[in-house]
This record gives C-alpha cells, structure tokens and sequence, in this order.
C-alpha cells in the first residue's frame, strides 16, 4: 500500500496530488484543479482545467466566469470520475450546497476522501452526504466546538414564519449567503406551507435561477427593486448578509433583521451583527454531525481543516483516534456558515 | 422557566425601548407570582445567591464537559453562563417544567458544598436556551438593557397605576415584590412603608423658556454640575439613590456613614477638589468614583465626595412634600447644620435683586461646578416628575467651536443604516486636525441624511464600522464645558458636545484651532 504522504501533500494553498500534478480547492490559480464545490474559498478563476460536478461548474461560470463548456474543463456526475497519474478520482455527494462533493482518491490501494464542506441534516436543494470508506479522511472543522448543535432546521423555520405572522406591518429581512443558503431558506419555507412570493435582493437573483434550471423549485420570487414598499409589509425578504444594515434597507417597510447562519447559536455574535432575530440554519455540519461522521467514516486518520480544527482534533485524541491538522489559507468564509 | 427564557432571548436582540417595554409589560400580566417578580428582579439585576459563583459553574462543568473542550469554547464564545448553556448535555428526556421560583429558592437555599450538585440538577430539567436563563439568574450579568426604570415603568403600564406610585413602593418592597403586584392587580390597598428606607421621585425642572420670571415667586439657585441625589434615613438604614431610583450607597460609604437623622434630602452629590482649593471640583472628577463597587481608601482621600443640599422631603416622621417651598427651605435651613459639615453643605440662594442682576451673575459665574441657576417657585409643592411652571432649569449658554468632521459611524436601531456618530477636530499650532469629540444629536432628519451622504461620497478609507472622510466640512459643535483630558491627543474633552449647525459655508482652514478652546477649559 502507498504511503499517503508520498503523494499527497497538503499546502497552505490547497492539497497537492502528486503522482496526478493536480491541485484540491487551490486558493491560488494552478494548471488543475478539482473543485469541492462553488464557494468562493474553495472554487476561484483563473486555473488551466477544472474538474467539478457539472453543478459546480455551471456555478462556477456563473460567479467567476469560467467557461463550463471549454473542452479542458471537465464535469462529472456522482459516482463517477476520472484517472490521472495512476490515481482514480471520483465525486460522491456532500450535502453542502448543489453540486457539492467529496473528492475520492485511490491510488496503489489508499483510499483518500477529501470532504471540502459537508452537512448531515436533510436540504432540499441538494443530495444528502454519503459516507465513502477510506483511510485517510480530510474533513471541515467549521463548527468544531461542542458548542455548535444546530436546532432541528424546522423548528428554526417555524421561528422565521411566526416572526413574520407576529407583525404584518412589518417585513422579516433574513441575511442569507448568495449561493446555497438562501436557496435553501426559501426551499424549507416552501417545504413549510409558504406560498407567498418571496422577496429577493438582486444579488441573489441569478443563483435562484441557476438552482431552478437544476430542478430545486423555489416558488415565485420577485425582486426588491421591483416592488412597492407597502407590497412587502408581512413577507419575507432575501438578502446577502452585507446588505442587511446597508442603505438598500430603507426600502423596506420597518425590517425585523433576521440572519441564518450557523454563527447565531452564539448570541454576542448575533448581537454584533445588530440581528434582532437569529436563525441557527447553516450548510455545514455541526459538532455531533463532525465527531458522527467520523465515526461512521471510520478512516485510520482524520486530517481536519477548515474552521475550530483545535476542538476536532481534542475529540480525536480523546476517542483515541489518530488526526492532524491542516492549515490551510484563505479558508475563512464566515458568511456562507 | 421556559417563559422567562424565551423572554431574555427576546430582550437580547430588541434594541427599541419601547418593544423592551411591549414585551415586559406582556410578561407581567400572564405570568403569575412569583415567578414574574424573581424575573424582573433578575432582569434589574436585584438578586444575588452568594454560594453559585462562575467559579462553581466552571468546576461543575469540569464533571461533565472535557476541561480543554470548555476552554477553547470558553474562549470562542467569550461567556460562562452562555457557554456552560450550550455545552451542558440535553437530558434523555422532557422533564416536569421547572418554575423561576423553584430555581430561586434552590438557588438561594445552596451552600458552597452543594451548590454545584444543586446546580446540576436544575440544569438537568431545562434545554440549552432554559440553561442560559438559569445560569445568568443565578450569576447575574444578563445585560438585556432592562433598567430598574424600564422594569417600573412596564410595571406601571401593565396594571396601569402611577408610574411614580411605583417608583416609591420598589425599592420599599423586596423581591419578589408579592405586595406589589396585589396592588397593582387592585387586590390590595396600596402598601405601607412606614420605616422603610424608600425612594421618593423627584421633581423635575423644564428649560426656562421664558423671557424672564419674577423674583418674587421664584426663588434662585445656583444649578450644580454634580449628581442628583436623595439620601433616605428609616427604619434604622441611610440608603443613597440617583436620578433613576438606582440605589447607588455602595459607591459612597463615608456619605452614608456620615448621614445619620431620621431625614430624606434631596441635592447635588460632588466631589472636592485640590484644584478649586476645596470647593466643588468639576463632574470629571466625580466620575472617578461612580459605578464602583469597591471603593478603596485612596479613592475616599483623593476624590472626597460631599452632598450640597437643597430640599428636604421629610423630617422626623414628617413628610413635607406638601409643604410649599419657603416653608420646606425655612425647615432645610434649620435641619442642615444637625448634618455633618464636613460632607454636607447648603445650597445657598442666590440673593439676585432682580432678574436682570441674576442674568448678570449667570453670565459671570466661572465655578467649574456651576452648571446655570435654577428657579423655583416659592409656593410649590414637591412634586414628582416636570410639572409646567415650577421648577426651571435655565443652564449657561452653551459654549460653541467649529470643528471638522474627520471621522463618521453608523448609529444603532433605527439609526443602523446612517452614518450618525461623528468625531470631529480641531486644529493644532503645526497645522495637524487633532480630534476633540464626538457627537451623534443636535441635527434635523433632513440634516442626518445629508451628512450619511457627504460621509459616503467622501469616503477615504474604511476600518471596520468605521469611516475616514475627507476633511473638509465644518461643523458647529455646541458643548455645556471643556475639561483637560489625557484620553485624547488633544488634551481636551466635551462635556454634551452635538451638532448645532452645518456649516456648508465655512472652509475647513477656517475651523477653531486647539489653543482656542484650550481658553474655555474649566
Ligand atoms: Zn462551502
Ligand atoms: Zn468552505
């Protein structure tokens, strides 16, 4: 069997692939890369090939440009993969975001999965996590603190839906990262019973279309900019979080700014961010979801990135199982949790 | 303990007074006692149980939690109740709901050795956002903007009686306020508080307004930059409270030491100081020994504190609050000298022979601690709060420099989306802007959205919430007095320094220079 660390070999910038002279979710541009999934710590222009699920990247075409039908640019379903270098890499779901994937790689009988952002719980727009066997698992750490236990995403929604029938003169503006949260609030509302439009900054219009063009139905959406004030009195509006106390808020009659983000557990973080409304929703799995997981995975090594790796890798050591932390760079991307 | 939970969450994340307000006022009508008495105690921060400390709460997380897991999320989070809430394992299944009561009195019922094993198992009856209400209940700290004012006020509104009934009856009544409430609900008679140390509202005074008054009704005092306070001597305790009826006796032990008849007195609380050659130093100094809750010996010595009194509300069992001002002042005059001189002194009446004589005074008064003179109508009663036409309040004209803009924030509520808080400065002798303040009131909403424009066109660089602009627009800042500062580079800070114009016209170069109000210290 071949010995993990004489092919691959973790940088601040992404995870080499030796034999395959191919890059991980480089976060400076390469001659290959393979791409977890859209986001932009993970996904970025720039490289010579990319090689992705045909989700991320149309995203990727969507949000940076990149030309998904150029021949040197390859999409691949789940399941399925390619061979480079003697190593076999193949997609298999996250549960992140659409399009999300761990990367397998096989090579001279080592199984490694890179997870790059994953979660447990059920998620509309997206298929559910699969647990792939392996020696050598590379897993995120967003919410690696006990901490970090994410309500039951239902009841959250029943929250945001309550607050909304609490004050009908009011509109609820609920900060959502662009790509994958806010499509995923506005699935689970639809999922709730709520039949209402949805009301949708600009900046959020065109992944809502790309999500549709994949098949995640999101109801009727209509612009902010497009609508009268008093039209959104008793509704619900979508925005990036950046906008939430920006100027682009006046438009609305008398916001209850709510934010969804895996950060409102911890209510001064909430508090910070001046939200009068936290809605514990996040993309990525929580401290029971991580320390499951790699029970589950079972892998002789976890390698662990991406967020709070220090608790991770204390649980690790406690359950006597063998792991290190990787520092990768530019792997900071609080909004999107 | 779910209703209180959920009540505390509410609270955290509503920033408007009046929703904070809504929602205790809510909370006291569907909730019975004494569960909602220990909650509103709690939200004032009126409890304290001396055996559960965070050291015990740490300890008995230790039990439970892996020691380094608790550290990293201790210092993620940045608070043990809150921590201790999220990490403490979700008991295998519901139990009977736990009322704020029956947390109180086990609480209180603790004693060091089993506190934690007390703890514990209340903390096993709740989920993470009950864990969170208990913890701070028991260790205090909830910092919900819940003021004791704000609680009297939601009380008064929710059973609609006199918010100055209440006001009185508080701070006689200890939690969980039993008496209170029967009141309130019209139950009971109104309680009597017959040897007790209690707050009496005070009366207020309204800006003069008019042109003048006649000297023959009003009388004149001189207005003391200190704070207002009233010192209750009853049933055998001196208690000190300021404006809001906050107790404040901690902060001053040698005045309550000091205050020892059987009286209540309203004045000005000041500190002396070596400057001003023993007479009343400026209200910098006295902040020195404000919101303390241990006072140390230096602290008494270097900034001694001393009442300057001007009313007297009641005398040996007599309330005179009935009594018309010439008749309480004649029974002051005679009550102060049974006083300690060394910590308390009369205000004296300004013997104006007209006004006009007392507008000249005004203008010439250079006493750091005068503030402006008061009027007081002679034949008033005492009454609680701002009645028209009885006591006026007619403060020096305010001091004025122009400044410029150098700094903008964003404001908080419905302020968030305007850049409203500026800081502004002046210039030095080697032509740098040095900043002398910071204001965020005197301007129009006409005006505030002009300047969050010219903020956002004028933008030069950002840190945070913060902007840098171009330093090019003069504002015209009113303040009440200058005072030297080793906080700013300038050496200099405002006192209630806002906006009073804009002015367009006025080149930056043109704006007041450093030495200039380095003239107007105090
Ligand atoms: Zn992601
Ligand atoms: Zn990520």
């Amino acid at each position: 069997m071949a010995k993990a660390k004489t092919w691959i070999e973790p940088h601040s910038s992404g995870i080499y692939v030796k034999p395959a002279d191919l890059w991980i979710d480089p976060s400076r541009p390469v001659e290959r890369a393979a791409v977890t999934h859209g986001h932009a710590d993970h996904a970025r222009s720039g490289h010579g090939a990319v090689f992705a699920t045909p989700e991320t990247l149309a995203i990727m075409a969507l949000r940076y440009g990149v030309d998904a039908e150029a021949s040197h640019n390859q999409a691949f379903v789940y399941g399925d993969g390619f061979e480079r270098g003697g190593v076999r890499f193949s997609f298999h779901p996250a549960g992140h975001v659409l399009g999300s994937a761990q990367i397998l790689m096989e090579y001279r009988g080592e199984r490694i999965v890179v997870t790059g952002d994953y979660k447990r719980r059920a998620d509309p727009t997206c298929a559910p996590f699969e647990v792939v066997p392996c020696d050598i698992f590379v897993t995120e750490a967003t919410f690696g603190l006990p901490v970090f236990r994410h309500p039951p995403t239902g009841y959250e929604i029943a929250k945001l839906i309550g607050a909304v029938r609490a004050e009908p003169d009011r509109s609820v503006l609920v900060g959502a990262y662009a790509l994958g949260k806010a499509q995923r609030v506005i699935a689970e509302l639809r999922g709730a019973g709520w039949d209402a439009p949805i009301y949708i900054h600009g900046a959020l219009e065109k992944m809502c279309q790309l999500y549709a063009v994949h098949g995640v139905d999101l109801g009727e959406l209509r612009l902010v900019s497009e609508t009268d004030k008093a039209e959104m009195a008793g509704q619900i509006v979508l925005a990036p979080p950046s906008a939430l106390n920006d100027r682009w808020s006046r438009r609305l009659p008398d916001p209850v700014t709510a934010m969804a983000s895996g950060w409102m557990r911890v209510r001064q973080r909430a508090r910070q961010r001046m939200v009068e409304l936290p809605l514990v929703i996040s993309d990525h799995a929580d401290w029971d979801e991580l320390t499951t997981t790699i029970s589950e995975v079972n892998p002789k090594e976890s390698w662990i990135t991406h967020g709070s790796e220090d608790g991770l890798l204390r649980w690790c050591e406690l359950h006597q199982r063998k792991a290190r932390a990787l520092h990768l760079v530019g792997r900071d991307l609080e909004e999107e949790a | 303990m779910k209703r209180f939970a959920a009540l505390i969450d509410r609270l955290i994340y509503t920033r408007s007074r009046n929703s904070k307000l809504a929602l205790i006022v809510d909370y006291l009508r569907h909730t019975p006692d004494p569960d909602r008495g220990w909650a509103i105690a709690a939200l004032t921060e009126s409890l304290d149980f001396p055996a559960v400390k965070a050291g015990t709460v740490r300890r008995l997380l230790a039990t439970r939690v892996d020691e380094e897991l608790f550290r990293l999320s201790r210092h993620f989070v940045g608070d043990t109740a809150e921590t201790a809430a999220l990490l403490w394992p979700d008991a295998p299944r519901a139990k009977a709901e736990l009322s704020v009561s029956a947390a109180v009195d086990a609480l209180a019922a603790a004693s060091r050795s089993d506190a934690p094993a007390i703890v514990a198992s209340l903390l096993d009856r709740l989920d993470a956002d009950g864990r969170y209400a208990l913890l701070k209940l028991a260790l205090g700290g909830m910092r919900v903007g819940v003021s004791a004012r704000l609680a009297k006020q939601a009380f008064a509104q929710a059973f609609d009686v006199p918010v100055d009934d209440v006001e009185e009856l508080w701070h006689a009544i200890p939690p969980p306020y039993a008496p209170l409430f029967a009141w309130g609900e019209g139950r009971t008679e109104r309680p009597d508080l017959k040897d007790v140390a209690f707050f009496r509202p005070f009366m207020l005074a309204h800006p003069l307004e008019e042109e003048s008054v006649d000297l023959a009704d009003y009388a004149a005092e001189w207005k003391w930059d200190g704070i207002r306070v009233q010192i209750v001597h009853g049933g055998g305790e001196t208690r000190i409270y300021s404006r809001g009826g906050e107790e404040i006796s901690g902060a001053f032990p040698e005045l309550v030491a000091a205050f020892d008849q059987d009286a209540v007195i309203d004045g000005e609380l000041l500190v002396r100081g070596e400057v001003q050659g023993g007479e009343a130093a400026s209200f910098n100094a006295l902040q020195q020994r404000l919101g303390r809750k241990v006072v140390s010996k230096k602290m008494l010595a270097d900034y001694p504190a001393f009442v300057r009194v001007y009313d007297l509300l009641a005398v040996d069992d007599d309330d005179l609050r009935g009594q018309p001002w010439t008749e309480r002042r004649r029974q002051l005059e005679a009550f102060v000298p049974r006083l300690a001189a060394s910590h308390f002194d009369l205000s004296q009446v300004i013997d104006a022979t007209d006004f006009d004589d007392l507008a000249e005074r005004r203008a010439g008064a250079r006493d750091a601690a005068i503030e402006g003179v008061m009027l007081k109508r002679r034949d008033a009663p005492y009454v609680a709060g701002r009645r028209a036409g009885l006591w006026y309040k007619w403060k020096r004209d305010p001091l004025t420099a122009d400044c410029v803009m150098m700094y903008a924030q964003r404001g908080n509520g419905r302020r968030a989306s305007f850049y409203s808080d500026y800081t502004f400065g002046c210039w030095s002798e080697a032509g740098e802007l040095l900043p002398v303040g910071k204001a965020y009131s005197g301007f129009t909403d006409e005006e505030l959205k002009w300047l969050d424009k010219f903020v956002r066109d004028n933008t030069l660089n950002r840190f945070g919430p913060v902007r840098e602009v171009e330093k090019s627009l003069v504002l015209e800042v009113a303040f009440d007095s200058i005072h030297s500062s080793k906080r700013h580079k300038s050496g200099l800070a405002m006192r209630f320094p806002r906006i009073s114009r804009i002015r367009r016209d006025k080149p930056a170069e043109e704006a007041d220079r450093i030495a200039t109000l380095q003239a107007m210290v105090t």
